[in-house]
Formats: structure tokens, C-alpha cells, sequence
């Protein structure tokens, strides 16, 4: 498992993917950044979060989208499964070296609260919720993604696709006021992975929310392995 | 039969099926291989040599059916049964942003090998002579280089089975002698299946030959024994000097001569007949004696050797029928 993650880390920056996700984020999210407090004049990181979910929906299939259809496309993937790895393994390390990308990058971008803290009046446990909320969020992304990539052998294809899963997710809750029927309101909120951020942008760590986040990304994770397995017997 | 001297089968396939619905890709294919044997794997397009050697490597699950590798079963073991293949697919699983040393190295990391790393990985590259390159990105390289990275990336580890899906193609004809020369010696500890569409690799490779179409095995013979599986009248081809109807009418009423045919090469006045003789009958002698009544020079007499293409072809004929 840790031979093909380094390999996967490997090939994030030997080819120009991880360069150009690194530099997408940072410039998408620097934007948001600088538009979100300096511009609005707050310090309150929350909205900049808020705004980047919607970021990420762009983003993280960048990441994601090359990982099991690039292997598909170019038949290598029947190196992996003629060497004595298991499916979960590879899928595994797959999805750590992308959360790894992803983790690092986010954390990269920490740097723009440096001059907020500076000349403002933060709030640090507040955004330090935010950011372990978008870590959380980005997991269960990610995972959404290397899901997709596992569906297809074209890696444009697992990037739409995934663009249009992580929409949905996203944006449910946003059509909640629209519905009436009650039922249905209980569906979109409970696929909503936005409003179960909510509470960490008040600082307080939602163990619930966590516990979905996690779950979300098990189901993913496990879809994609099934998939794997599935295939063999096509 | 080696079995004989060499008891162990490394390979065992038993009734193995594999259909898409109604389409059947192997259809109840079951035969075994000892250790040390070359086994040539003969077939048209689609007649689910690949689809047999995916499921051998563990790539493709099959419908029904027994494969064991080693004595372990690849469905119930699979992890085991893989340690013991080495699986050149159709097309080479080459990384192609790692160089030649990296992507070597790191199927040597999958594969969980405990052997000297840099030694092992240098013989390996030794062998299938890819060392000038193994600094340089597999994008890089060529047709050939590339078939022989992929060659290498199934000898690491030095695994006893070693699968290769028509190793040879898209190399030039020395890299193709050199590739058979190893797959040879290769034969000598392991055991070897090579898929193929060219014939004369297997005869000059294999001990064995599996012709397998639409799905099913339709020959399983020694190389040598191949040939006497049609068993078909002899034919001779004699160059003789002398007026063409007349010979022909001569070595027609030879007992034993189906027909005569002219092969259309001449040389001046004499011409190469091909003379069919019925099974078990050898008419050498008779015809020497007919011509030599007349005063008719043979230049050349020689059993033509039914190649493997004409084998083939008749079993194929054969079986469709």
C-alpha cells in the first residue's frame, strides 16, 4: 500500500496535476480570501469557508479524477491487480495521497490569516473550527471523487461526473426552502453536506457532523472497492 | 510426457468457463502445466487466449471452473497464488512519467519481493537489456524498449510462473531472437505460457502447443508431435529434368501417388513436381526407378515438412467443421 501512495505522490508532482491543483487552489482561494474579510472589512473567516465549499466542487476533481481512469485507460491497472495487493489497498492509498494533496494545500493557504490576524480582531478557535470542518468536508470529496474515477476510463468524464455529485451535495440544503413537503426536507438536509458545517463556524466541534463526514467518506470509499471487485466479474 | 520426470504441475486449470451472457470467451477449458515447461498458447483473434490469462493472473474472476497456481487457488488465495506469477499483459502496464529504474523499483515494492534489491533489479535489466535506459521516462522510449520493460517488470522477483501475452510484439527481428533466447532459458526454472498468433515462435520456443479456438481447446500436443496430429497422406517434392506431361503422366501411374502437381518453379527443362502419396506409403524409391527408366534426371527429391502454418490452419478447418 505504501508503494503505490508514494508512487501516487509521486506522479501528482512529476506531472503537471499537482502543480496546477496547487496553484488553482491558492489562486481561487486566495481571491475568495482576500474578497471575504479584507474587502468586506471583517475579520471573521466563516463566509471565506463558506464560499470555498463551493471552490472545492471545482477543485478537488482535479485531484481525484486521474486516479483509477488514468490506470484504466492505460491498462496499468492490470499490473495492480496481478500483483498480490488487495483492492481496498490500492484504493486506500489512492485515496490518501489525494487527501494528502488536499490536506497540504489547505493548509498552505493557512498563510493568508497571518496578515488578517495581524491588523485584525480574530477569532482563532473559530476559524480553527472552520478549517478542521474543510478538512472534514474535503475527506468525504475526495472520496466522492475517487469513486467516480473509478466508473470510467476517461478522466474528463470523472471530473464532470464528480463535479455533479459534489453539486448535489452542496447545494440540497439551498433548495430546502423551497420544498414544503416535510419529507423530502428531512432527505435533502440529511445528503446536505453544508448544513452539517454549520456549527463549526461557531467554534464548536460537532461530533455528530464529524461522525457523517466520516460516513460519507466509508460509503464512498467502499463503493469504489466494490467497483473494483465488481468489475473483475463483468 | 515430462510429467513423467517432472511430477509437480505448476499450473492447473480445470473446466474453467467464462461467458458474457450468452457469449461464451473460454468455454470449459482444462489442462495442466509442470514446472520447467514452455507452453506455446495458439489461436485466432478472440478465441479467449487473453481472457484464459487474465483469469490465470487474477485480473478477471471466471464464470466457473478451478485455476490453481503452485497448487493454490487464485480465487481462494489470491495474494498467495500472485506472489508465484510474474504476468506480461497485451499491452505493457508501464507508468509512463516514472523512469525505467523507478517503475522497476517500484514493482518490486508491490510485489513485496525480500531479495537484494539493486543486484536483482540490475540482473533483470541485464537480461532483457534495457540497462543503457533505465535512467530515461518510459514516455520516452520506444516500441521496443518499451515491450522490454514490460518483459522485466514481470521477471521481478523471480517469480516461477511467468505469463507473457505475445511477448514479441513490436520488436525488430534481433531484439525478437534475443526475447526468444530468453523466454528459452527462461524455460529451464520456469514455468513459462506465451500467447501468440506467430507460429514460428512457438514451434521454436515452446515444448507445448495449446490451440485453442472460440473458447474451446481443439489441440494440446507436444511441438514435435504437432504435425502428426492431421494425419494426412506425405507429400515430396522432386525437381526432374525432363518433358513436363510426361513426367507427370509417369509419376501418376506410380501405385500410391494421389496427384501430381506442378509448383510452378523450373529451372530450364526440368520442373519441381508435388507428388502426394497416400498415407504410409513411401514412393521415393518407385519414383527413382520410373525416372530413372526413362533417362529423366531427379535434381531434388525432399519430404515437404507441413509447417505449423499448414498444421494450423488444417485443425482450425478441422474443428469448424
Amino acid at each position: 500500500m505504501s508503494a503505490i501512495y508514494k508512487r501516487e505522490m509521486r506522479a501528482y508532482f512529476t506531472t503537471p496535476t499537482g502543480y496546477v491543483f496547487i496553484a488553482v487552489f491558492l489562486a481561487v482561494s486566495g481571491f475568495v480570501f482576500a474578497v471575504s474579510t479584507f474587502q468586506s472589512q471583517t475579520s471573521d473567516v466563516s463566509g471565506y469557508f463558506q464560499l470555498m465549499i463551493f471552490g472545492y466542487i471545482i477543485i478537488v476533481p482535479l485531484l481525484t479524477m486521474r486516479s483509477f481512469a488514468e490506470e484504466r485507460r492505460t491498462r496499468t491497472e492490470q499490473l495492480l491487480m496481478s500483483s498480490p495487493v488487495s483492492v481496498t489497498s490500492i484504493v486506500l492509498a489512492k485515496f490518501f495521497a489525494a487527501f494528502t494533496m488536499f490536506a497540504g494545500t489547505v493548509l498552505l493557504s493557512c498563510v493568508y490569516y497571518l496578515p488578517l490576524r495581524k491588523y485584525g480582531d480574530t477569532n482563532v478557535g473559530k476559524a480553527f473550527g472552520c478549517l478542521i470542518a474543510m478538512l472534514l468536508l474535503g475527506m468525504c470529496f475526495v472520496a466522492v471523487g475517487i469513486f467516480v474515477s473509478t466508473l470510467t476510463d476517461s478522466a474528463v468524464t470523472a471530473s464532470i461526473g464528480t463535479m455533479a455529485i459534489l453539486l448535489v451535495f452542496v447545494t440540497a440544503a439551498i433548495f430546502n426552502n423551497l420544498i414544503d413537503a416535510y419529507v423530502i426536507r428531512q432527505v435533502l438536509s440529511w445528503i446536505s453536506v453544508y448544513s452539517r458545517y454549520v456549527n463549526f463556524t461557531y467554534g464548536i466541534f460537532d461530533v455528530a457532523a464529524t461522525v457523517y463526514y466520516f460516513s460519507i467518506t466509508v460509503i464512498f470509499l467502499f463503493l469504489a472497492i466494490r467497483v473494483y471487485e465488481r468489475r473483475r466479474y463483468a | 510426457m515430462s510429467e513423467a520426470s517432472n511430477p509437480v504441475s505448476m499450473i492447473e486449470i480445470s473446466n474453467l468457463v467464462k461467458n458474457y451472457g450468452s457469449k461464451f470467451a473460454v468455454d470449459d477449458i482444462s489442462f495442466k502445466v509442470s514446472t520447467g515447461e514452455i507452453v506455446g498458447f495458439l489461436g485466432p483473434n478472440g478465441a479467449g487466449k487473453s481472457t484464459t490469462m487474465n483469469i490465470l493472473t487474477g485480473c478477471l474472476s471466471s464464470t466457473s471452473g478451478e485455476v490453481k497456481v503452485g497448487g493454490i487457488d487464485i480465487l481462494e488465495n489470491p495474494d498467495e497464488a500472485k506472489k508465484l506469477i510474474g504476468f506480461l499483459p497485451e499491452q505493457p502496464p508501464l507508468y509512463v512519467d516514472m523512469t525505467v529504474d523507478e517503475y522497476l523499483n517500484f514493482v518490486y515494492n508491490i510485489k513485496s519481493c525480500r531479495l537484494n534489491r539493486a543486484k536483482h533489479l540490475e540482473e533483470i535489466r541485464k537480461v532483457t537489456k534495457i540497462d543503457d535506459v533505465k535512467n530515461r521516462l518510459i514516455r520516452n522510449l520506444s516500441k521496443g524498449y518499451r515491450q522490454r520493460v514490460g518483459i522485466a517488470q514481470a521477471l521481478v522477483g523471480n517469480p516461477p510462473v511467468i505469463i507473457f501475452d505475445e511477448p514479441t510484439v513490436g520488436l525488430d527481428p534481433k531484439q525478437i531472437i534475443e526475447i526468444r533466447n530468453l523466454i528459452r532459458s527462461l524455460g529451464k526454472t520456469h514455468t513459462v505460457i506465451l500467447s501468440t498468433h506467430i507460429l514460428s515462435e512457438v514451434q521454436s520456443v515452446c515444448d507445448r502447443i495449446i490451440i485453442i479456438n472460440d473458447g474451446k481447446i481443439i489441440a494440446d500436443e507436444k511441438t514435435e508431435n504437432i504435425t502428426q496430429v492431421v494425419d494426412d497422406n506425405r507429400r515430396y517434392l522432386v525437381k526432374i529434368a525432363g518433358p513436363m506431361r510426361e513426367v507427370t503422366a509417369a509419376l501418376k501411374a506410380i501405385p500410391g501417388v494421389v496427384t501430381v502437381d506442378l509448383t510452378g518453379e523450373r529451372e530450364m527443362d526440368s520442373y519441381v513436381y508435388s507428388v502426394e502419396a497416400s498415407k504410409g506409403v513411401d514412393v521415393r524409391k518407385p519414383i527413382f526407378y520410373a525416372m530413372a527408366e526413362k533417362n529423366w534426371a531427379i535434381l531434388g527429391l525432399q519430404v515437404a515438412q507441413m509447417n505449423l502454418e499448414d498444421v494450423f490452419i488444417r485443425i482450425m478447418d478441422k474443428a469448424s467443421r
